[in-house]
Order: C-alpha cells, then structure tokens, then sequence
C-alpha cells in the first residue's frame, strides 16, 4: 500500500493537452529561433519558466499548456514529471520530443481487469521501447513509477546502465523480469533510495542472490519492498544490507523471513516507519530462546505501518500491541485471524486510517474495528474463500456497524455474500466523505436478502448521497435502474466497474450519456450491445479506456466505433473462446477501447484484432 | 505452451458465462417480473444473436447448470497473488514447548498419525536438555486441551488429542504429578 495508490485514481489529461499541443506544435518550429522574437517575448517566456518550475499539479500543468504557444513551450521545457495512464496512447517518442527535462516518469499499462486472467498473458504493454527512447531522451531521470508493465531483466539492465542519478524504482503488478533484473538494479544504481516491488511477480529461474549486489560500502536506501517475492531470500545479505542502510524508513520483507529474522531485523533498525513483518510465524528448528518481540516493537517508536503477517500464528500478535497506538496503517489482509485474536490489537489503535483484513473476523471483528477506529478513511475487508455461497462471515451486519463507527471513511472494498440496501443506505448517509466505494457481492445476481429487492437502491443512495465520489463498483442484483442513477447522479465519477448487472441497452446508455466526468469503464457479462455502445460515441476520445468483456457487442458495432471516432484505437479479441461447431457469433469476446495520439500499435499479438 | 491449456479452461468458463435467456447459478429470488423482462429485452435487442439464443438456450442452459459448480475466470475479481496465498497454510500448529527451557516449537499435528510418531520429534529437544548441567531430570508429555486443563499426553487416542490439543509441554515428572489423566479431574498447575 504505497502512498502512490493516491495518484492511481487520478485522471490523466495530458492527452488532452497533447492532443491540443499536437496541432498547435505543426505551427510551432521545434528548432526555435525561426522567428525573430522581440526581445520582451524572450523575458516573458524565461520568466514564465521560472515560475512555472514551482507548479506541479499534472491537470493545472495541463491547462496552463493549452493558453498559447509560448506558454505550451514553457511548460514542456519546466515539467519534470510526467504521468501516462495509457502507455499507448503515446509514443515515447512524441512524449521525449515535447517533454524535454523529465526526472520522474509514470508509466501504467494494461488495464486492471488483467490483473483477474481476463487478459491474456501477451498482449503487450511492454516497458522495452519507453525504456530505449528515455535512455537517449532522459539521461538525468531519477524516478520511475511502473504498472502492469511487462518489463524484462534486459529493460532493467538498460534502465540501470543509463541513468546515472536514478533514485526510485516502484514497480507495480509487473511481471516478465527476475532476480539477475533486481540484482543488476541493486549494484548499479549507487544512489538509489527507494526500491519497492508492490505484487509484482518476480520469477526465480535465475536464482540470482540479488539481495548481495547492493553497493558494499553502505546505500542510500530509505524504502526496501519486496513482500511479494515468492522465493526464499539470502537472509544474511538481508540482514548486513539493513545493517548498512541507516537511513531506511520502509522495509517490507517476504513471507520466507520468520519471527526469530524479523527479530534480528528490528533490533537493526529501530528507525523504521514502515515495517513489513514476513511471516510472522518461527522457525521450525528454534536454536535459541524465544526472540523478544515486544521489546523489538517496543524500540521501533517511529512505526505507523504494519502489514505482512502472511502466515502468522495468532499466539504472537500480542507482541505488537506497543505500536498499536502509534499506527495508522494496518494490513492484516494475509491473516487468518478470528474476531477474538483480531479484539485485543484493534481495540488499541485508535489512529488507525487504513486497515485491511481478511473476513475471518466477520461481522464481529468489523464491529470492533467500528468501536475503536474513528479516523478510519480506508478499509478493504478480502475474502478468505472466494467461492459463491449463501451466506459469509461478513454481511451488511459489518457494513452496517462500520458506517455508524466510521464516519471519516473515504474508500472502501468489501467482499460478501450477502448484503442489504439498508445498510448501504445506512453508508451513503453516514459516510459523506467517501470517495470509493466498491462493494463486490460474490454471488452473482444477488438481490437484497432481507427483502427480496434488487440493490439498486443501494447503489442509488451511494451515487446521490456521497458527493465526492469519484469511484464506484457495483454487484449483486441490478437493474437498468440502478444504471439510470449512476448516470444522473455520479456526475463525478471517473471510473466505474460493472460486472453481471443490468437488463438491457439502457443500462448503459444512462451512464454514458450523465457521467460526464468518466474515464474509466470496465464491464463484464452484462447485456449490453451495440446500441449501447453508439451512445458512448461523444464521449470516447475523453476517456482512458472503456473495457467489455462477455457482452454483447458485434464486430461490426465495434468496427462503427472504430470508423466513426478517429484518435480511439478500437482492440478485439477472442482469445480463449472456442467456436462450437457450426456456431457463428458475430459477438466479440473482448472489447478494449482507447484514445490514442498513435495508430494501431504495432506489438500486437495475433489474437488482437484493432479495427 | 501454457497459453494453450490455459485458454482451453478458460474457454470452456467463458462459454458459461456467456449470456443466455436463464441466469446462471443462483435461482431469482425476487420479482418474477423482473426475470420475464429481462429475457424480452434480450429477445429485443438480438437479431441473429437472440435467434442463436432462443435455439439453443436450452442446451446452453442445461451446460450452464451442469457447469455452474465449476470455476468462472476472474470471479470474484480477486488477484490470483492474494487468492494462492490463503491456501499455503493448513494443518493445526501447536506451540511445544519444554519446562526450564524458554524456547518453543511450533509443530504440525496433521503430519503426525499417532503418539510413536509425535513422540519421536521430542528426542531433538531432549537431547538439548541432556547438554544441562542439571541431569536425571525425567520429563513428562503433558498437553493443554480445548477446556484449559492440562492433560498427560496418551490417555485419550490420538485422534482426540491432535483435535483437543492448544498446546503441548514437557514437565518434569515433580510437576506433573498433580496431573490425571480424567478431564474431570482439573490441575491445579499454574503452567499455562
């Protein structure tokens, strides 16, 4: 959970603005000098760049760029980071060529649903071509934000090689890369400072000790992630490595480091803001006595960060009953904890602004959350069996419970069984913050279970009631109603997740004609077609993407699309559905739809048809 | 490769979640209104589509039920990291721990079929206790059950101790003299 969570829900604009630039740029001569400037142009334009270094807001960046060309010219020489939310919807080459003195880069790729094997495994985002143009374009840049980038142990090696200032590498649900990656990142980039892989899948073929390559002397190092590396470590590289690191802050470490490591880890540094426990479970073969672990949570008097406990034995959470005060972040989301093992830790810590868990603590654990966090502002409650059942440890019994405890809350993601409009009601008028609200009844098609109701009115009073939301996804029995609340109400959401809801083209068609605010569309298995699809045409160009999957869109709707919107790339693909003999669908698997200054990508693999 | 068994699974789930005039799974609890508009719309809005539907919808319906039970890709949305990770820990673990000593062993019971084979692994920790300057001391299983009273290991067959033991401890035989093997028998050991 890095505080980069925060710029994910952000709308990228910078399309917009490059769209803009774009024809404005054909007037513009990018050598400079061809017209004769009179001489209080020049002062006006060095002036502007030396204020316009203090701003860094993306969107205000973006408007100031649209003003005139000399503004657009200034702002490109004086924005140091830049922030692609589509890796195609540029090219590194255009994105070089206008942003000159870029230091950060952002840089996110396929669309979440890959993260749930909607996608399939090739069908590109890959980090190799960004990776070339910046190592020319961008010799100074220092900061690299990746996600669900396919980047290869090459890309890093080219990556390491070339930026000789490089500082922080964060990367994000990425796969394709492994140890000989992170061991060359680690020896080669003497300066770096933060280091984190955030369920990132790191692949062990190699097996290289990547944790031994960092600088000898001592590093730079002030944030070290790597919890969700599969594979077992080099525990004494582990250890020296924090023992060199004085200014480390973060440190999350895998679930293949045991209580007695963890332990030694802590003694090491006390400094740590953020600590990642591992497994949080001892070793098989104890040597020595039991490690003394309150002292160790004791010494740590900088903590406000917990997570790990990724296969934790509930007789040792006693030990972090000294930072429980302090904390404002838990993640007990790997904890297979009771409501009884969760009370007596929840019930300490009243600073508590983000708690994941896992709904082992039922209704009766989410109460006590309820009762003791009343700064709440993010909670995410997983389940532990994601099977379809009748009923589940969580209900709206603890949704009910936590909107009546946790006013402040802002973002929340709840898996259930069964809920009722009542207590989403209940939320809508308790929580006036929220601006994420994300609510996942596994069993598909589940009406109220208390009245027999669809959810609509649920979802409606979430929509109408809670004025700053900007996120919303939806579940359990819909109808197109529900759509027709959505789109009259959530007139500042950005992103919305459909998924088994709705009954017909309408549905759809409500949202895309009110949300005039949306970026973001993922659906599936809901019936909407191509009628819904044409009425989406105005707004296509303004947003990041639109995904359907297992609707009923034709191949020629999406070819209509395609033709009638230029600047949105229009991607099919039916890569894993088999034609039953004899059965011809004109239907699309996938739709994957998105604005774009480029043509048709030319990585594209087979499957993938763009229109 | 992969890909191809992968995309065979995945098609077969794709097939069931594809669409028909039925729902899939759970019956409508609810407005049987509401399910006849649902199908009008469909039957609606389908040219060639709905006629493929209307035809073989019973048979598509009849594969969804049958399949129903079975898997669907990417339901609930829950990332494959997080859903394999709940499933690398099982067993029932607990703490072994020996008197005098302040170490302890966290030990699997499920690996274990009877008292020989539990029995066997506590050689390891006498054999560190061997290494004490205080020798002769005759140590006894004794084990804490599902009601907090403390229980001489063996008494009751393994089964019911490996799903009643919390936790297992070796006591020397002075201490453990108060134990009985009854359950209606409490001990007044402070151990715990």
């Amino acid at each position: 959970m890095s505080e980069a969570q925060a710029q994910m829900s952000e709308d990228d604009a910078d399309l917009a603005a490059a769209a803009g630039g774009a024809s404005i740029r054909t007037a513009v001569v990018t050598t400079g000098g061809d017209y004769s400037s009179p001489y209080p142009d020049q002062v006006l334009e060095n002036v502007l760049e030396n204020v316009l270094i203090f701003l860094t807001s993306r969107r205000d960046r973006n408007a100031v760029s649209l003003v005139c060309k000399s503004w657009y010219r200034a702002e490109a020489l004086t924005r140091s980071e830049i922030y692609i939310g589509n890796c195609y919807s540029v090219s590194p080459r255009r994105a070089a060529e206008r942003f000159r003195r870029v230091r950060s880069v952002v840089l996110k790729g396929k669309p979440r649903f890959a993260d749930f094997s909607l996608m399939p495994p090739d069908w590109g985002a890959h980090f190799a071509p960004w990776v070339i143009e910046m190592a020319e374009a961008y010799r100074g840049l220092e900061k690299l934000y990746l996600k669900r980038m396919n980047v290869t142990d090459d890309d890093l090696a080219v990556m390491a090689r070339s930026f000789g200032n490089f500082r922080e590498l964060v990367l994000v649900c990425c796969e394709g890369f492994g140890t000989a990656g992170l061991a060359v990142v680690a020896s080669k980039c003497r300066q770096l400072r933060v280091f984190d892989l955030i369920e990132a899948e790191v692949s062990d073929d190699d097996e290289v000790d990547w944790l031994s390559c960092f600088p000898e002397s001592g590093t730079c190092l002030e944030s070290l992630i790597f919890d969700c590396v599969e594979f077992p470590i080099n525990f004494d590289a582990l250890e020296n490595l924090v023992a060199r690191s004085r200014s480390l802050k973060k440190l999350r470490v895998n679930r293949f480091v045991n209580l007695e490591q963890l332990h030694r880890l802590m003694i090491l540094a006390p400094q740590l803001t953020d600590l990642g426990t591992g497994s949080f479970s001892p070793q098989d073969h104890p040597i020595d006595q039991e490690p003394d672990l309150v002292s160790a949570f004791t010494a740590c008097r900088s903590l406000v960060s917990l997570s790990g406990f990724r296969e934790t034995v509930p007789d040792y959470l006693p030990a972090v009953y000294p930072v429980c005060a302090n904390i404002t972040s838990l993640n007990f989301s790997y904890a297979n904890i009771t409501a009884d093992e969760l009370k007596p830790v929840i019930r300490n810590c009243h600073k508590l602004q983000i708690f994941w868990v896992l709904d082992s603590v039922r209704d009766e654990g989410l109460q006590a959350v309820a009762a003791t966090c009343k700064d709440l502002r993010e909670l995410r409650v997983f389940p532990i069996d994601a099977t379809e059942d009748n009923v589940g440890p969580v209900s709206d019994v603890g949704l009910q419970a936590i909107s009546e405890g946790c006013k402040k809350l802002e973002s929340i993601l709840y898996f259930c069984q069964q809920m009722t409009n009542a207590a989403v009601i209940s939320m809508s008028n308790n929580c006036p913050d929220l601006v994420v609200f994300r609510l996942c009844i596994i069993g598909r098609y589940r009406p109220d279970h208390s009245t027999g109701e669809p959810m609509d009115e649920g979802f409606g009073a979430i929509v109408k009631n809670c004025k700053k939301l900007t996120r919303l996804a939806v579940s359990g029995l819909l109808t197109d109603k529900a759509f027709s609340y959505i789109g009259q109400y959530g007139k500042l959401v950005r992103t919305l997740s459909f998924a088994f809801a709705g009954d017909s083209d309408l549905g759809l068609k409500y949202v895309l004609e009110g949300c005039s605010k949306l970026e973001k569309l993922e659906i599936r298995d809901c019936p909407f077609g191509d009628s819904a699809l044409r009425s989406g045409l105005h707004h296509y160009h303004n947003m990041r993407f639109l995904w359907m999957s297992t609707c009923r869109v034709t191949r020629q709707g999406c070819r209509e699309i395609a033709q009638q919107i230029p600047r949105v790339i229009v991607e099919v693909f039916r890569w894993n559905q088999i034609l039953e003999e004899g059965e011809k669908s004109d239907l699309v698997d996938t739709l994957y739809l998105y604005r774009s200054l480029e043509g048709p990508r030319a990585d594209a693999p087979k499957f993938v048809n763009i229109l | 490769m992969n890909n191809l068994s992968e995309s065979g699974k995945s098609g077969m789930n794709l097939k069931e979640t594809e669409l028909t005039l039925g729902l899939p799974g759970e019956p409508r609890v609810g407005k049987a209104c509401m399910k006849r508009v649902f199908s009008e719309t469909v039957d609606l809005e389908l040219g060639n589509s709905g006629k493929k539907d209307s035809s073989g919808s019973g048979s598509s319906m009849k594969k969804e039920s049958a399949t129903s039970r079975g898997k669907l890709v990417g339901w609930p949305p829950v990332r494959a990291h997080r859903k394999n990770i709940m499933t690398v820990k099982s067993g029932k673990y607990v703490k072994v721990g020996v008197d005098g000593a302040p170490y302890l062993r966290k030990v699997d019971l499920e690996l274990y079929n009877s008292y020989e084979q539990f029995l066997s692994i506590r050689t390891v920790l006498d054999e560190k206790k061997l290494m004490d300057p205080v020798n002769g001391v005759e140590y006894v299983p004794t084990y804490e059950d599902k009601d907090g009273d403390w229980m001489l290991v063996g008494d009751v067959p393994w089964k019911m101790f490996a799903e009643s033991c919390k936790r297992v401890r070796l006591m020397t035989r002075s201490e453990a003299i108060g134990l009985a093997p009854r359950p209606e028998t409490k001990c007044s050991s402070s151990s715990s």
